[in-house]
């Protein structure tokens, strides 16, 4: 059987989740023809590396009891550079600023002609014509379905699932952190303080939540549909945001009467992005509760196709890694 | 804007084409007829109902084709503001003069501010309002809806509007 050797260089909560899935499902993995075999992990600090493979198990007992993944000292892009692999799975964090170490990590991997499959947001959002090109250039795939809406279908329903069809324009929730506490401050009549110190306690925002609730996030996920989909060369520079900070649970109920909820809505049509809180009639696609996500693609043959899922967590995101790293492999 | 229309024919061929002329020749754009074969007026003609979408300006004009062709017309109904869409405001919306907020709109002629909910829940807090507006046609309601977002801006309130699938 066909052998691909992969790194996982990021190993937080989705790179664990990797970790764990592909224990997991290495027998699936098997059904579509190939084995995938873990030569090298790093996270901030460490590195393991075991050329005939991994024992994973071993690895997450490791991260967890002592914080490092490994006894060595390899960062992850010398892992990149250094160790024979087929394919890196990227998942340090995202970097809006910068791009971050995920932005050397790629553009490295496929100057070296190795497939990429990432969860990271930041260069995409940043350098995603460079991206694409250099993997074009070095005959490299490159995946990032976990990029936008974790496990939610949003890239790949469109390249396979729906191809063909030209998309006229792509509207969607794409943070469950927002729509979490929307959802809730309408269920409890509450304010939008009181909702986020809940979603906070509960693990859903962030300590610091300003770039879900601030828009950013999602707008991160639009340039990347907007650049993939329509070949805009747009950075998340280019995204008219509106957060929902300022949304009252009076808003909500004035909303409520007439038939609607307010959800952040992303959007992309004509060359414009934006992402702002829309009155969304309460028995609409969109109208999705909790921590969802949803993205409604509106296509010339199809008319509108709608798809729905969990946002974020760790086994979720690493769902969608693995249907990435499949697409590329399989054989069946 | 919208015209609903009972005419008269007189029962002989052709004259329900003397009555749809005018009205595309004008660049009325016809939504429905109701055509009363069987019936009659008591002065023996045919009623029939007519709903077209006409500019204002056109419509005197249409009439009076109509009535050149023979046609009587026995009522008239004109409904200027057909399309009706919700936005919700938010922010310091009373101490930012809320009359011209709400002028901004009503000045345009092609739109208006139908309807007012207001939710102050303290003084000094941020309130909010749901605002109904109805304007002529589809491309006004989003023409008065972006206007009515840049008057926001400058008052530093925050417009929630529809999504675009609730407008198509
Ligand atoms: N969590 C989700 O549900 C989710 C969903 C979709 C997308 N994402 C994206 O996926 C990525 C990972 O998210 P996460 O939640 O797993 O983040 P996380 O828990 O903070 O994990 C990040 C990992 O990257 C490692 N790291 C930091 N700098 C590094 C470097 N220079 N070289 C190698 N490793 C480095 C960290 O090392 P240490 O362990 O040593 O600190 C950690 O293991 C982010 O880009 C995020 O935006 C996350």
């Amino acid at each position: 059987m066909k052998i691909i050797r992969a790194s996982i260089i990021g190993f937080g909560s989705v790179g664990q989740g990797v970790a764990q899935v592909l224990l997991q499902k290495k027998e699936e993995i098997q059904k579509k023809g190939f084995d995938l075999k873990v030569v090298a992990v790093a996270d901030s600090r460490s590195a393991a590396i075991d050329e005939k493979g991994l024992d994973l198990e071993k690895v997450l007992k490791s991260k967890k009891e002592n914080g490092r993944v490994g006894p060595e000292t390899l960062s992850g892009l010398e892992v990149i550079r250094n160790v024979e692999h087929e394919v890196v799975i990227e998942t340090t964090p995202t970097d809006i600023e910068t791009g971050g170490v995920g932005l050397d990590n790629m553009l490295t991997a496929f100057e070296k002609g190795m497939d990429v499959v990432t969860s990271n947001k930041g260069p995409l959002a940043l350098k995603y014509g460079e991206l694409a090109e250099t993997a074009r250039k070095n005959n490299a795939k490159f995946r990032f379905e976990a990029t936008v809406g974790g496990a939610m279908p949003a890239i790949n329903l469109i390249r396979d699932t729906i191809a063909g069809n030209s998309i006229i324009s792509i509207e969607g929730v794409l943070n469950g952190t927002c729509n979490y506490i929307l959802t809730r401050m309408m269920e409890e009549h509450a304010s939008y303080e009181q909702m986020l110190a809940e979603s906070q306690e509960l693990g859903i925002a962030e300590t610091d939540p300003t770039y879900d609730v601030e828009g950013i996030d999602a707008a991160c996920k639009l340039v990347i549909l907007a650049n993939y989909v329509f070949g805009m060369k747009a950075t998340y520079h280019d995204v008219d945001v509106k957060g929902i900070t300022s949304i009252t649970p009076e808003a909500l109920s004035l909303a409520q009467s007439e038939g609607y909820v307010i959800k952040q809505i992303g959007e992309v049509k004509d060359g414009c992005i934006q992402t702002s809180p829309r009155l969304v009639p309460e028995s609409h696609p969109l109208a999705v509760g909790g921590t969802l996500n949803v993205v409604s693609v509106q296509t010339d043959l199809a008319g509108t196709v709608t798809s729905t899922g969990r946002g974020a967590g760790s086994i979720e995101t690493a769902s969608a890694i693995l249907s990435d790293i499949i697409s590329i492999y399989r054989e069946d | 804007m919208r015209v609903s229309m009972d005419i008269e024919l007189k029962d002989t061929p052709g004259q329900l084409l003397c009555a749809l002329t005018p009205i595309s020749e004008l660049r009325g754009n016809l939504k429905s007829i109701v055509h009363h074969h069987e019936e009659r007026t008591p002065r023996g003609t045919i009623p029939v109902q007519l709903v077209f979408e006409a500019e204002p300006d056109n419509l005197d004009a249409i009439i009076d084709k109509l009535k050149k062709n023979g046609i009587g017309i026995s009522r008239v109904d004109e409904k200027r503001l057909i399309e009706e869409g919700a936005v919700i405001l938010i922010g310091h919306i009373v101490h930012t003069d809320i009359q011209d907020t709400i002028d901004s709109i009503d000045r345009t002629g092609y739109a208006e501010v139908v309807d007012i909910s207001l939710s102050m829940p303290h003084i000094n807090t941020t309130s909010s309002a749901s605002l109904k507006i109805c304007a002529v046609g589809i491309k006004e309601l989003h023409e008065a809806i972006s206007i009515l977002k840049n008057v926001a801006k400058k008052k530093d309130l925050l417009v929630v509007e529809p999504i675009r699938a609730e407008f198509s």
